[in-house]
């Protein structure tokens, strides 16, 4: 079980509000994705969740009861690190069984638990060398062994994938989203890339400024931000934002729409622009317009066979019901 | 060109550096020379080097006069136990400092360290009386507590910049594995450190051991240590050159064959930290 209630929960360091007062629920078997850019207090939130940091204000339970005052150790819960925090002055073997030896677990069932984690994550061969001699990725594997034999009710991780490089990053992306169908634990994940937010999330949290600024699945946020904030933060590349008379023209402040959305033929459409940068990635290619009196630059994703080039005149066509529409709040207009 | 330049400034560099090493080492030399010497020989003018009748007999004398194992063992108990009383005291002040430090750490930091620049003899006398009240003279308890006190702003400062070497996340992920506050410093915190402790541990005997202002002081016959051994040899009558020397080569070999073997140690703890 780990079922997370967060009420009213607010954190302030000194007289920085850096939480204010919010309420979330993650469900019990839940992959959440804290995401926001830097500053916005997912960590910190994480870390309230965690118990590393005591909140100023509200209330935590972790299935059902009162985890407010409890120490981190007495939570229940596991947490990867971004720098995987292994104990260096210990083998792999050791900085597995450490969270076993503190729950005093008997040593047959720390020996079983931990060649099961082992097989799982490819760390048979490298039980007992230390931290140092492992590469990033099999670093974090150690970390992630280490979570993983706590049996918690909740796995925590903190960006644990800004360490390592592309390639690795993808794998140990597909990695985690597997051991989360196999544990079927509750994960709360911290991201900055919204990527990683958006291929292994059931429910994404955006954040900004300790704000929660939507929750929802990812497709439901890609397709219905629900502010202008979300628009832009969500998708890559960026939903492309206008303003001015081609918005209000549609009875709005600011309209956006995701470069995908947008035809671009050389003989006819309704806006007009000239290709700046065309960024050609094989099965996509991405064009950034200029000069179409409707924003510095209108990125469009088309085919990856269309042969157009930097300097041509290109119309351009939105799919008209897919175009969002934003108050002066930045309120999506329903 | 650029070689031949740093080859002969690294002759330069290293003659340089030999010749301040000798000039550190050369009254240590002197001593032990001096000790081997007869009280004539000793006071000779021109003083002899190397060239004089070997002999043994200071050191013959410097044991049938006083009981140099008594004062040895004095050192010892006095120097080890001020130093381990001060870590046990040290290291949950140094955690606490390095790892939930508050808006006063750092001045009472200062403040620690601004004991060190009290001339000792200012207190002599405060000290001194405690002491006679609490019946301590000279007794071994009352110099390891003096003495583990005035060592203490060193421990406590050494200490602090080790722990501040460690990163935080390690500590906090104990904790998430379901340490305890003493489980997360004796099985994550101290290990970690072990390097900043060992050079921590050896810089504060050597200190102690070699510490002469409160030895002599407090003590008399009972728990004198090493240097209460050598003063009583500095005589301001008759010939006592040789055997000062012998008493004060016994005092000082324990301590330099320990620092010897130990460098590599203490250059390492000393130095910890400040290149990163």
């Amino acid at each position: 079980m780990g079922r997370i209630t967060l009420e009213n929960v607010q954190k302030s360091f000194g007289d920085v509000e850096v939480i204010p007062p919010l309420d979330l629920t993650i469900e019990d078997g839940e992959f959440v994705v804290f995401v926001g850019p830097s500053g916005c207090g997912k960590s910190t939130l994480l870390r309230l969740i965690a118990g590393l940091e005591d909140v100023s204000g509200g209330e935590i339970r972790i299935d059902g009861k009162p985890a407010t005052d409890l120490p981190p150790a007495k939570r229940g819960l596991a947490m990867v690190f971004q720098s995987y925090a292994l104990y260096p002055h210990m083998s792999v073997r050791k900085n597995i069984a450490f969270p076993m030896k503190m729950a005093k677990v008997p040593e047959d069932e720390q020996k079983r638990r931990i060649e099961s984690a082992a097989h799982a994550l490819n760390l048979t061969d490298y039980l007992d060398r230390r931290p140092g001699q492992l590469s990033g990725g099999q670093r974090q594997r150690v970390a992630i062994g280490r979570a993983i034999v706590r049996e918690p009710a909740a796995f925590l991780f903190d960006e644990p994938l800004s360490n390592l490089d592309a390639a690795l990053r993808v794998g140990m992306r597909l990695e985690i989203s597997e051991l989360h169908t196999r544990l079927a634990t509750t994960m709360v994940y911290v991201t900055h890339d919204q990527v990683e937010a958006m291929t292994m999330a059931d429910k994404i949290v955006v954040l900004r400024a300790g704000h929660i600024e939507q929750v929802g699945s990812p497709l439901e946020l890609y397709r219905s931000p629900r502010n202008l904030f979300v628009a832009g933060f969500i998708g890559s590349p960026k939903m492309n934002l206008i303003d001015g008379p081609e918005a209000a023209r549609r009875g709005a402040h600011t309209i956006g729409i995701r470069p995908e959305h947008i035809d671009v033929s050389t003989e006819e459409g309704v806006w007009h622009g000239t290709i700046g940068v065309a960024e050609h990635l094989g099965s996509d290619t991405f064009f950034h317009v200029h000069e179409t009196g409707l924003a510095e630059t209108v990125t469009i994703r088309a085919d990856g066979e269309i042969g157009l080039h930097h300097g041509d005149r290109v119309y351009l066509t939105p799919h008209p019901d897919k175009i969002h529409r934003f108050d002066e709040g930045g309120l999506l207009i329903a | 060109m650029a070689r031949s330049v740093t080859r002969s400034r690294k002759i330069v560099n290293t003659t340089i550096a030999w010749a301040i090493g000798l000039i550190i080492f050369f009254p240590i030399l002197w001593t032990v020379l001096t000790s081997f010497k007869t009280e004539a020989e000793a006071i000779s003018s021109p003083p002899s080097f190397l060239f004089f009748d070997w002999t043994f007999q200071n050191y013959e004398a410097v044991q049938e006069r006083s009981n140099y194992f008594r004062h040895f063992w004095n050192s010892v108990v006095i120097s080890v136990g001020s130093t381990i009383l001060g870590l046990a005291i040290a290291v949950p002040a140094a955690w606490a400092m390095a790892f939930v430090p508050g808006k006063q750490t750092k001045n009472i930091l200062m403040w620690m360290l601004s004991t060190k620049m009290l001339p000792a003899v200012g207190v002599l006398v405060p000290i001194y009386l405690l002491f006679r009240d609490m019946g301590l003279l000279d007794t071994r308890t009352g110099l390891v507590a003096v003495l583990m006190l005035i060592n203490l702003p060193i421990i406590v400062w050494m200490l602090y910049t080790y722990f501040k070497e460690i990163p935080g996340e390690i500590l906090e992920a104990a904790r998430m594995d379901g340490a305890t506050l003493r489980s997360e410093v004796t099985y994550v915190l101290l290990p970690m450190a072990v390097p900043g402790i060992a050079s921590t541990m050896l810089l504060n005997i050597i200190l102690a051991w070699n510490e002469a202002f409160w030895t002599l002081n407090l003590t008399a016959a009972n728990a004198a240590p090493l240097t209460a051994f050598i003063a009583s040899y500095s005589s301001p009558e008759g010939l006592f050159y040789a055997k000062l020397s012998a008493a004060s080569t016994m005092a000082i070999a324990p301590i330099l064959i320990m620092g010897w073997f130990s460098q590599k140690q203490l250059v390492r703890g000393l130095t910890f930290g400040a290149v990163k």
